[in-house]
């Protein structure tokens, strides 16, 4: 089941035709829109200037996933730029998510970048404040900051709906772009969490992806806030999962990664069992599973750090495509 | 959220949001004067008057706030917890990194202000209005008084950016 037909033959980097009611002219905002349950999954660019790193990287979830996001500069540690990933992957039929980060550049520089990854194909930009550099290998760097998600994304749309800058100043060709955001409904202070989301959405945000998901009820209470305010269906709302590799590799995540948040029981569950790693791809499928049922929810998002090639096996094996085969080359 | 790991410089920003409802009011009845007396200001010189404006400002608010002078002060729609004090200056909201505890991600020390800011926004009057988008901040208001009014400031910048 191929998802678009009305691409065009022989360019696999082409547009697709422009459809009423779409903001981009990629697969993404389609799929979405048709109410098709999505995956996304985390692409780490490498820390390398060869295209074929970024190819090798990409291949593996090709055919499983329906979009690849290309990180900025995850973790304040410095890979190869979104942009260029984006463009690379691009040339060859890839969807992607372009992450844009606040911390590193002003607003003058994500302007310019946002129209030029727009120019090389980019459909789909997820708008993110960004890691604090203390996090990342370059703690002495000057954080910028100048905006903020939000800020960014008003910024993005109004790119988009109103052809200008932040200055006012016009643009002769606006960006064709589905405008994405992060959510995470496990950190403090829950109850403001759904407000978040308006506010996202208010400013511009038609999709969200949320950090790791290892509490279902914690996410079921969230998505009960989010269908009440209304705001699942004015934005799609993808839940982000992935596998732990052991027990250890689960606490080093809690306590060094920031928001993820992760119950003791289900890290003692990986401690007293035979095959950890196996284990904890047993629980990101059972989480897949019960994500896929919960109100409101558009899709997945999978971030199988180290362990990339795990994620087919992990998506087929949830059976959250229903049969749906994503893009895949053409052989 | 564990009250105890955080250390005690941050005593007065969680009295401040505590007592946000009081603070609230104060500046309730404060505003209008400061509004009265900027034909006053105009009339001395914004730059002259500014000096000394900003010491008493910078007394009362970096010991109730931590406050960083920015220019642009928002904590009506903050709780009352000044977010320049944020390691990002988030003016929108809490980042997704703020720790089960509360604490900020950069610092676990620190309570993040942006929690602090819902709760002291859950005592405020007007709390609601820390659902509305903030616009990014002016960088060339930093280190200017917030108690002149906006327009005199927006003139001031004009004016400085002329002898410039």
């Amino acid at each position: 089941m191929e998802p678009v037909s009305d691409a065009v033959p022989g360019d696999p980097a082409a547009a697709l035709p422009p459809l009423p009611g779409h903001n981009s002219r990629g697969r993404l905002e389609r799929l979405l829109r048709r109410g098709d349950f999505v995956v996304t999954a985390e692409l780490s660019p490498p820390d390398s200037a060869d295209p074929e790193d970024v190819y090798r990287r990409a291949a593996v979830f090709e055919g499983w996933v329906d979009a690849l996001n290309a990180t900025d500069g995850s973790g304040a540690n410095c890979h190869m730029s979104s942009v260029a990933v984006c463009a690379l992957l691009n040339r060859l039929g890839f969807a992607l998510v372009m992450q844009v980060s606040c911390r590193d550049h002003n607003r003058i520089a994500i302007q310019g970048n946002v129209l030029g990854a727009a120019a090389m194909g980019v459909c789909n930009i997820l708008c993110l404040t960004g890691d604090g550099v203390e996090a990342g290998d370059h703690p002495d760097a000057k954080p910028v900051f100048d905006l903020d998600s939000i800020s960014l994304l008003d910024t993005l749309r109004a790119m988009r709906d109103e052809s200008r800058f932040m200055s006012g100043r016009l643009i002769n060709t606006p960006p064709q772009i589905f405008l994405g955001a992060a959510i995470n409904p496990f950190a403090p202070p829950l109850d403001y969490r759904p407000h978040h989301l308006a506010k996202k959405i208010a400013a511009g945000a038609q999709f969200v992806q949320s950090q790791y998901c290892f509490d279902v009820p914690r996410l079921r209470e969230y998505m009960a806030q989010v269908t009440d305010l209304g705001l699942h269906e004015e934005c799609f709302v993808l839940i982000g999962v992935g596998p732990l590799a052991s027990a250890g590799a689960g606490a080093w995540l809690r306590s060094n990664v920031a928001g993820v948040h992760i119950p003791d029981a289900l890290l003692d569950r990986m401690r007293k069992c035979g095959d950890p790693q196996r284990e904890g791809r047993n629980i990101c499928v059972e989480i897949m599973e019960q994500v896929r049922e919960i109100e409101g929810v558009a899709g997945v998002h999978v971030m199988a750090y180290r362990q990339e090639e795990m994620a087919a096996e992990i998506i087929q094996r949830s059976h959250v495509l229903k049969g749906r085969r994503p893009w895949k080359r053409q052989p | 959220m564990g009250e105890n790991v955080f250390r005690s410089p941050y005593q007065m920003r969680r009295w401040s949001v505590r007592h946000a409802h009081l603070l609230e009011t104060i500046y309730g009845l404060f505003h209008p004067v400061l509004r009265l007396l900027t034909p006053l200001w105009r009339t001395i010189g914004l730059t002259r008057v500014e000096k000394p404006l900003l010491v008493i400002e910078n007394a009362i608010k970096a010991r109730l706030f931590d406050c960083q002078t920015c220019g642009q002060c928002v904590l009506g729609q903050t709780g009352m917890s000044c977010p320049m004090n944020c390691p990002k200056s988030l003016r929108n909201g809490p980042c997704g990194g703020v720790r089960d505890n509360g604490a900020c991600e950069l610092d676990g020390e620190m309570p993040c202000v942006w929690v602090l800011a819902w709760q002291g926004s859950r005592r405020m009057r007007h709390g609601q209005n820390i659902l509305d988008r903030l616009q990014p901040l002016d960088h060339r208001r930093i280190g200017h008084s917030s108690w002149l009014e906006a327009d005199a400031l927006a003139g001031q910048s004009k004016r400085d950016g002329r002898r410039v």
